[in-house]
C-alpha cells in the first residue's frame, strides 16, 4: 500500500511520463502533416481517376479553371499522383519511427524497402504504413487533447485556493474543495495515462510501421535457416579440424616417437660396455618413450579415429572398448552407416562415457548399446558403479550434453545414488 | 631373409632398415607408398613385406589393401602389417582366409628391438603375429557362451596363442613349463569345442576363427 501510494505522489516527478508526454506532444504535428497527405493525395488520385478531375484541378489551381470543361485530361495525373501516394508515406515513417527513437530509444523494426514502385505497391506493409498515417493525425490529436487537458488543468484546479481570492465569482466552498480535490486526482493521473497512451501509440507503430507478420515470419525462418546452416558448419569445421590434428600427430610428433623409441631399443640390446648410471639412463628414457606414445596414442583414439572414417562406428568403438580399464560388452546394430557428423558425436558419447565411468564409477562392467531406431541412433552406455552422476559442469558430461545438442540430438543421464548409471543419447539421422 | 619395406615416414623407413641390417635381415628395397610396394614385391619377390598400413595418395587403409593383393598374388610371401592403431576390423580382414605368414603389429611395438624381431621371424616362418591389442579387440567382440567357462588362467593362454605365440613361447611369458601349456590348451580347446590342431599356424587359425564367431 505505502509503496503504491508512493509511485501515485512521485508519478508526475519521474521522467518517464514526461517523456510520453514529449512524444504524445510531438506526434500530433508528425500526424496532422501525414494524414493531410494522405488524405489530400488519396482524394486527388481519385477524383483524377473519375470525370472530377478538371473541375477540382481547376478549383484547386486557379489558372487551370478554363479547362474545367475539357474532356477528363486529368486522366494522365493519376499515376503520378498515386505514385506521390505511395511515396509520401515513406517520410512519413522514417519521422515517425525517428519521433520512437529520439524520445523513448525504441527502434522499430525497420519495414522492408523497395526499390521498384510496383514492389511498394504490392507489399501489404506499404499499405498498414498509409492506414497509420491516415489515423494518425487524428489519434494524436485525441491523444494529446486528453494528456494537455489532465496536465494542464490539474495544476491551476489544485491550487485554487491560491487565486480564488482574486476571482470575480467562484462557487461555494464545497464546490471549490471538489474541484480543487479533482485537479488533485487529474494532475496525479496525468503521468498514468500519458504512459498508457504512449505505449498504445508503440504498440500500433510496431504492429503497421514495420514488417508485416508474414514478412516477420519469412525473416524470422530465414534467420534460423542461417543460424541452423551456420551451426552445421561450426560442428563441421570442428570435425574437420579433429581430424587435421589427429592426421598431423599421425604423420608428425607420433612417427617421430616410434622412431625415438626404436633407436634406444636398439641402443638398449648393447649395453654392456657403459658405465651404470648411462644404462639406467638409457632404460629410462626408452620406457618413457613408449609411455609418451601409449598416452599421445589414447589421446588421438579420443579425438577422431581414422577407422571411424574408414569403416564406421562399429569397427572405431572396439578399439576404446577394448582399451578401458572397465570390462566392456559392446553391442552395435546398424543396418547402415548414419552421416559422419552423427557417427563422430557417437563415437564422442561412447568415448567420453568410458573416460567418466573409468573416472569416477567405480563400475566392474560396462554395456553399450548402439541401435537403430526410426530416424534415431540410440546409444545407451550402462555401468554398475556408484551412481550420483550429474549434469554439473564438474563431469565430461556436460560437455556431452553440449555436442548431442549441437546435432539436435537428446540427451538424459538416470543415476541414482547407488547405481546403476544409464546414459541415453538419442541422435538424429536421415534415415 | 630378404625383407621389402613400405613405409612413408622417412624417418621411420631409414630406423627400420637400420634395424634389420644390424640383426642380418637383407632389406632389398625401402619404399613410401603402396604402387611402389606393390611393384617392389613383384620386381624381388622377397621373403615378407614389412608395411604401414596408412601410406599415400589417400592416407587411409591402402597398407591393408596393398597387403590383401601381396596374399592373394603371391601367396607364399610373408606380410607384416604395421599401424600406429590396431583396428579388429582390419585384423579380420587380414587373417580372414589364412593365418599363416601375416602379421598385424602396432608400430610402438617396434621400439622392443627383441620382440619385433621375433615376431617378424616368426611371420616369415610362416606364422602369425597379432598384436594384443587386436586380440583384445577380437575378445570383446566374440559373444559366445563357452568362453566365460575358461579359467583366468586359461583366458590369458588364449590370448597368447590368438596371438600366434608357440607353446615354448607362451611357457617363456607365464614363466611356466611347456607341459603345462600343453595341458592349458588341450583344456581349452575341449572347453571351446574346438578340433584339435596339428601345427601352430592351424592352432591359430582355430582360435581366431572362433573369436570372429
Amino acid at each position: 500500500m505505502q509503496q503504491l501510494a508512493r509511485r501515485i505522489l512521485r508519478a508526475p516527478w519521474s521522467p518517464q511520463p514526461w517523456r510520453a508526454t514529449a512524444l504524445i506532444a510531438l506526434g500530433w504535428p508528425i500526424g496532422l502533416v501525414g494524414t493531410v497527405g494522405v488524405l489530400g493525395l488519396t482524394t486527388l488520385t481519385i477524383a483524377c481517376a473519375t470525370l472530377l478531375g478538371p473541375a477540382v484541378m481547376g478549383w484547386l489551381i486557379p489558372p487551370l479553371q478554363p479547362f474545367a470543361t475539357w474532356r477528363p485530361w486529368t486522366f494522365v495525373l493519376v499515376i503520378p499522383l498515386f505514385t506521390a501516394l505511395l511515396l509520401w508515406s515513406v517520410p512519413c515513417t522514417v519521422v515517425q519511427r525517428w519521433r520512437f527513437a529520439a524520445v523513448l530509444g525504441i527502434e522499430l523494426p525497420a519495414p522492408p524497402t523497395r526499390r521498384r514502385l510496383l514492389g511498394l505497391a504490392a507489399q501489404s506493409a506499404t499499405w498498414c504504413q498509409l492506414a497509420y498515417h491516415l489515423l494518425a493525425g487524428v489519434l494524436s490529436t485525441v491523444s494529446l487533447a486528453i494528456t494537455a487537458a489532465l496536465w494542464l488543468l490539474g495544476p491551476p484546479l489544485a491550487l485554487q485556493l491560491l487565486y480564488l481570492w482574486w476571482l470575480p465569482d467562484h462557487g461555494s466552498t464545497a464546490t471549490v474543495l471538489l474541484t480543487s480535490a479533482l485537479g488533485v486526482v487529474a494532475f496525479h493521473l496525468a503521468p498514468w495515462v500519458a504512459e498508457w497512451i504512449a505505449r498504445l501509440e508503440v504498440g500500433m507503430a510496431r504492429d503497421l510501421l514495420g514488417p508485416s507478420r508474414r514478412q516477420q515470419l519469412a525473416e524470422l525462418s530465414e534467420r534460423v535457416r542461417v543460424v541452423v546452416d551456420s551451426r552445421l558448419d561450426v560442428i563441421a569445421s570442428a570435425d574437420a579440424e579433429r581430424r587435421r590434428i589427429e592426421r598431423d600427430l599421425h604423420d608428425g610428433a607420433q612417427q617421430r616417437l616410434v622412431s625415438l623409441a626404436m633407436n634406444l631399443g636398439i641402443a638398449r640390446l648393447d649395453l654392456d660396455a657403459v658405465p651404470e648410471a648411462t644404462r639406467k639412463a638409457i632404460e629410462n628414457a626408452h620406457e618413457e618413450a613408449k609411455l609418451a606414445l601409449t598416452e599421445l596414442r589414447d589421446l588421438v583414439r579420443g579425438l577422431h579415429p581414422a577407422v571411424l572414417d574408414e569403416r564406421g562406428l562399429d569397427a572405431a568403438l572396439s578399439g576404446i572398448s577394448a582399451r578401458s580399464p572397465v570390462p566392456v560388452t559392446l553391442h552395435v546394430d546398424l543396418p547402415h552407416r548414419p552421416s559422419r557428423t552423427t557417427e563422430a558425436v557417437a563415437y564422442f558419447v561412447v568415448s567420453e562415457a568410458l573416460a567418466n565411468v573409468a573416472k569416477h564409477a567405480r563400475a566392474s562392467r560396462v554395456d553399450i548399446r548402439v541401435s537403430h531406431r526410426e530416424h534415431t541412433i540410440a546409444v545407451v552406455v550402462t555401468d554398475d558403479g556408484r551412481g550420483g552422476a550429474r549434469l554439473d559442469d564438474s563431469s565430461g558430461l556436460r560437455g556431452l550434453m553440449h555436442r548431442v545438442g549441437s546435432i539436435d540430438g537428446s540427451f538424459r543421464v538416470d543415476s541414482p545414488i547407488g547405481g546403476p548409471t544409464i546414459l541415453t543419447a538419442e541422435l538424429p539421422c536421415e534415415s | 631373409m630378404r625383407v621389402v619395406i613400405a613405409e612413408d615416414s622417412v624417418l621411420l623407413r631409414e630406423g627400420l632398415v637400420r634395424l634389420l641390417d644390424g640383426a642380418g635381415i637383407e632389406v632389398v628395397e625401402a619404399v613410401g607408398d603402396a604402387d611402389e610396394l606393390l611393384r617392389a614385391a613383384a620386381d624381388h619377390e622377397p621373403d615378407l613385406v614389412l608395411l604401414d598400413v596408412r601410406m599415400p595418395p589417400t592416407h587411409t587403409d591402402e597398407g591393408l589393401r596393398a597387403a590383401l593383393v601381396i596374399r592373394r598374388q603371391w601367396p607364399a610371401m610373408a606380410v607384416l602389417v604395421l599401424s600406429q592403431y590396431v583396428e579388429e576390423r582390419y585384423a579380420s580382414e587380414l587373417l580372414a582366409t589364412e593365418t599363416s605368414g601375416v602379421g598385424y603389429l602396432l608400430k610402438d611395438r617396434i621400439a622392443d628391438v627383441g620382440e619385433f624381431l621375433t615376431a617378424l621371424r616368426r611371420v616369415a616362418d610362416g606364422g602369425t603375429a597379432l598384436d594384443p591389442e587386436a586380440v583384445a579387440q577380437l575378445l570383446l567382440r566374440t559373444r559366445s557362451a563357452p568362453l566365460a567357462r575358461l579359467s583366468p588362467r586359461e583366458t590369458e593362454v588364449l590370448r597368447y596363442m590368438a596371438e600366434g605365440r608357440s607353446n615354448a613361447g607362451v611357457a617363456d611369458l607365464l614363466m611356466v613349463s611347456e607341459s603345462a601349456v600343453a595341458k592349458h590348451v588341450n583344456s581349452i580347446f575341449t572347453k571351446l569345442d574346438l578340433p584339435m590342431a596339428d601345427s601352430d599356424h592351424r592352432r591359430v587359425l582355430a582360435v581366431l576363427t572362433f573369436l570372429k564367431g
